[in-house]
């Protein structure tokens, strides 16, 4: 029990003596450092991708465990203890099954685009501070980084809906890359915002800005953590905002041709992103990892998963919004009230 | 060599194109296939393209005796069954002449409403399917499994139940079905209440479906167009109020209709129809008497030459069905005049210039069943 403690309370610093360890191991037999190094990130992208993976898998379970309770109903209660392992058959499913290429796709846009949604959002973990000192690379330029990258997404989708040579795709990639290039502009003017309170890039300097509860973002930017949640639910597709892959109107959207493996990918991403931008919004507004009692990493997780059961309860309740209206709210409604929301937060942070 | 040539034209152009929405697609609720012409996302032509389930169910009507050919009437509206029944069966008694039991024409309003309730309620979950919201269907089915299980209790049938028979009823009602219903009656309304609230009564369903696909009035009599779908552009036309038949001339009710004849008219049209249903059943449990539930009605159906058209107020619309006689066991020619064949036909009136989104706003609403259109 102690030691379970301890290594949830310290995790940093056991990693840090093991990373010291191993150094000291290393330079007792005279070997090049920066394989030692190399070694190390790997190591860390891997605990990343396991951690990504089976998070992604948990949330799949969790989303229809969310989703039957709003329904009346049980969700998957067959495979493993409460259903638990559901997803990890679903996903052994989709490994197993044939990878369909239709004939007349671009072949080589057709195979990329899966990893295109992907890699992005593989890559914005690089700065998500998972607790004290856990974050992989806290970076000087933090959130400037996963704005970067995530904006990279829409590249894959656009090209998965025009590699797919299907009319339906077509739509659902040019809806995809409006929706996403129009609701950055709102969730960057957010950012600002904080960053201001903040006065830094780094994902650690916003976290610790926010070093009690009276100090959260959350109590100082409510219009800001909203604005943020809309934004954020857009920019990962998901509904009411899911147009590019409307079910009833566009069959799948940009994922129609997909199948198996590949389909495993976006629906991957698409719970990857969820997870990041519910992580984010932690960090940003809700102080991280910060919390009494419990250790940070358990409070990081908690916090995300609420704000990840927001969202899920926004897509269970809500028709899905036509694509003009998801324009005019983004350029009429969100843009004019983040830009407000920016000024205002400078005039507050210059005179008081 | 070049795979794909780009060829850069001199200034930017647009074209249309096709889309063809169906026969496979969600929500086309069926094998229906829509053949758009679109300019992006703006609808420009939609030509629906019906026949895909055709059975040639007429045709198989003069090959069957006069009561043979009920079960087949439950598979065109499969929704809503008995209304078929009630429509073919009434044709069939006007030419021989029978007068049903007063028990019976209570027995089948009651089945009638009780069906209008499951079919809006399975329009309602489809709907909300349609516009992407995914709770309610769940919520609707809910209530939809206590009607069913009640008109189980009635006929043994759950959806193609096949209850009537010429001159009345085959069984009497179970002892218990009063009291079941009664207690459906006490919680439904609140129930759709709550629907409202989920779902109609959403900003952004109100946004999505308010002045869209506005269907006026001339173009929908001109079409044909009955049931919610009509008496959402204001025109209080409803059989059971203009001729009635089986009994409803005792029943109060009103004839629920919209204001502008757009998609959220025609869906607070079927919300409301159903509350009326309710006060419908509310009285028809008074009405209901002891007595008799079949008429004398002679063991070889032989109805004298001659032609007859009976049509009832079905969910979709006018359900009619016209028979000719011939004088012999079988019919010689029976024509269905479903409801749904005319609500679809004025799809393209009310869809051009709308968004792909907004055209399974559109079709939602006007509650098409293709079997009913293919026959």
């Amino acid at each position: 029990m102690e030691l379970i403690k301890d290594i949830l309370y310290n995790t940093d610093k056991i990693l840090k003596d093991f990373y010291n360890w191993a150094y000291k191991l290393w330079s007792s037999f005279n070997l090049p450092f920066f394989i030692l190094d190399i070694v190390f990130y790997l190591l860390i992208t891997l605990a990343v991708a396991a951690f990504l993976v089976f998070n992604a898998l948990f949330i799949i379970y969790y989303d229809r465990k969310v989703a039957a309770k709003f329904q009346v109903r049980y969700g998957p209660n067959r495979v493993g203890y409460k259903g638990i392992l559901q997803t990890v058959a679903d996903t052994i499913k989709l490994l197993i099954k044939e990878d369909i290429n239709a004939d007349k796709v671009d072949k080589i846009v057709f195979f990329l685009a899966p990893f295109l949604v992907f890699i992005p959002s593989f890559l914005v973990f690089l700065v998500i501070p998972f607790g004290k000192g856990l974050i992989p690379a806290d970076l000087n330029i933090g959130i400037l980084y996963v704005l970067a990258i995530t904006g990279l997404s829409v590249l894959g989708i656009l090209s998965a809906g025009w590699a797919s040579n299907n009319k339906y795709s077509l739509i659902g990639g040019m809806r995809s890359a409006a929706q996403i290039i129009s609701y950055e502009i709102p969730m960057v003017l957010v950012i600002l915002s904080v960053l201001l309170l903040s006065g830094s890039l780094k994902m650690g300097d916003i976290i610790n800005a926010q070093s009690s509860i009276s100090k959260w973002f959350i109590f100082v930017q409510p219009i800001g953590f909203i604005l943020f949640l809309i934004a954020g639910n857009a920019e990962i597709n998901r509904a009411p905002f899911d147009l590019p892959e409307a079910e009833s109107e566009l069959v799948s959207g940009f994922i129609t041709e997909y199948s198996a493996m590949k389909f495993a990918f976006f629906f991957l991403a698409e719970y990857t992103n969820l997870f990041l931008t519910s992580a984010i919004a932690t960090t940003l507004f809700l102080g991280g990892w910060q919390g009494p009692f419990l250790p940070p990493f358990v409070w990081f997780i908690i916090k995300t998963y609420l704000v990840i059961t927001l969202l899920m309860w926004f897509r269970w309740t809500f028709p899905r919004i036509r694509v003009d209206h998801l324009m005019e709210f983004s350029w009429k409604y969100l843009t004019p009230i983040a830009f407000v929301n920016l000024i205002a937060t400078a005039i507050l942070v210059k005179f008081i | 060599m070049n795979k794909f040539p780009i060829e850069i034209e001199k200034g930017l152009t647009t074209d249309e194109y096709i889309l063809n929405m169906g026969p496979q697609h969600p929500s086309t609720h069926g094998v229906l296939r829509v053949v758009l012409k679109m300019d992006g996302e703006v609808v420009k032509d939609a030509i629906p393209d019906v026949g895909y389930i055709h059975t040639g169910l007429e045709k198989m009507f003069e090959n069957r005796k006069y009561e043979q050919i009920i079960p087949y009437t439950d598979r065109t509206d499969y929704l809503s069954a008995v209304n078929n029944n009630l429509a073919y069966c009434l044709a069939v008694e006007k030419l021989l002449g029978i007068e049903v039991p007063e028990r019976a024409k209570i027995m089948r309003v009651i089945l009638c409403e009780l069906n209008r309730i499951m079919s809006h309620l399975l329009w309602y979950s489809a709907y909300g399917l349609d516009m992407g919201a995914l709770t309610p269907i769940i919520y609707a089915f809910r209530e939809r499994e206590e009607v069913i299980d009640l008109v189980e209790s009635m006929t043994g049938g759950r959806l193609t139940h096949n209850a009537l028979r010429i001159g009345g009823f085959k069984y009497d009602l179970p002892k218990d079905f009063i009291y079941k219903l009664k207690n459906f009656i006490s919680h439904f309304n609140d129930r759709i209440d709550e629907y409202e609230a989920l779902l109609i009564n959403n900003v952004i369903f109100v946004n999505r479906t308010k002045d869209i696909g506005v269907l006026k009035k001339e173009i929908a009599i001109s079409y044909g167009v009955t049931g919610p779908s009509l008496r959402g552009s204001d025109i209080s036309y409803d059989l059971r109020k203009i001729e009635p038949y089986s009994g409803y001339e005792k029943f109060e009710f009103d004839v629920c209709t919209g204001k502008n004849g757009d998609t959220l008219d025609r869906c607070k049209v079927r919300m409301n129809e159903m509350r009326q249903s309710i006060r419908i059943l509310e009285q028809a449990i008074d009405h209901l008497k002891d007595g008799d539930i079949m008429a004398k009605v002679p063991k070889v159906i032989k109805p004298a030459p001659g032609e007859i058209y009976c049509a009832v107020e079905g969910p979709r619309g006018e359900t009619g069905v016209y028979i000719v006689s011939d004088g012999s066991e079988k019919p010689y020619r029976i024509k269905l005049r479903s409801p749904s064949f005319s609500n679809l036909s004025v799809l393209k009136e009310i869809v051009v210039g709308y968004k792909i989104a907004d055209l399974v706003a559109i079709m939602g609403s006007l509650d098409l069943v293709i079997p009913e259109i293919d026959r």
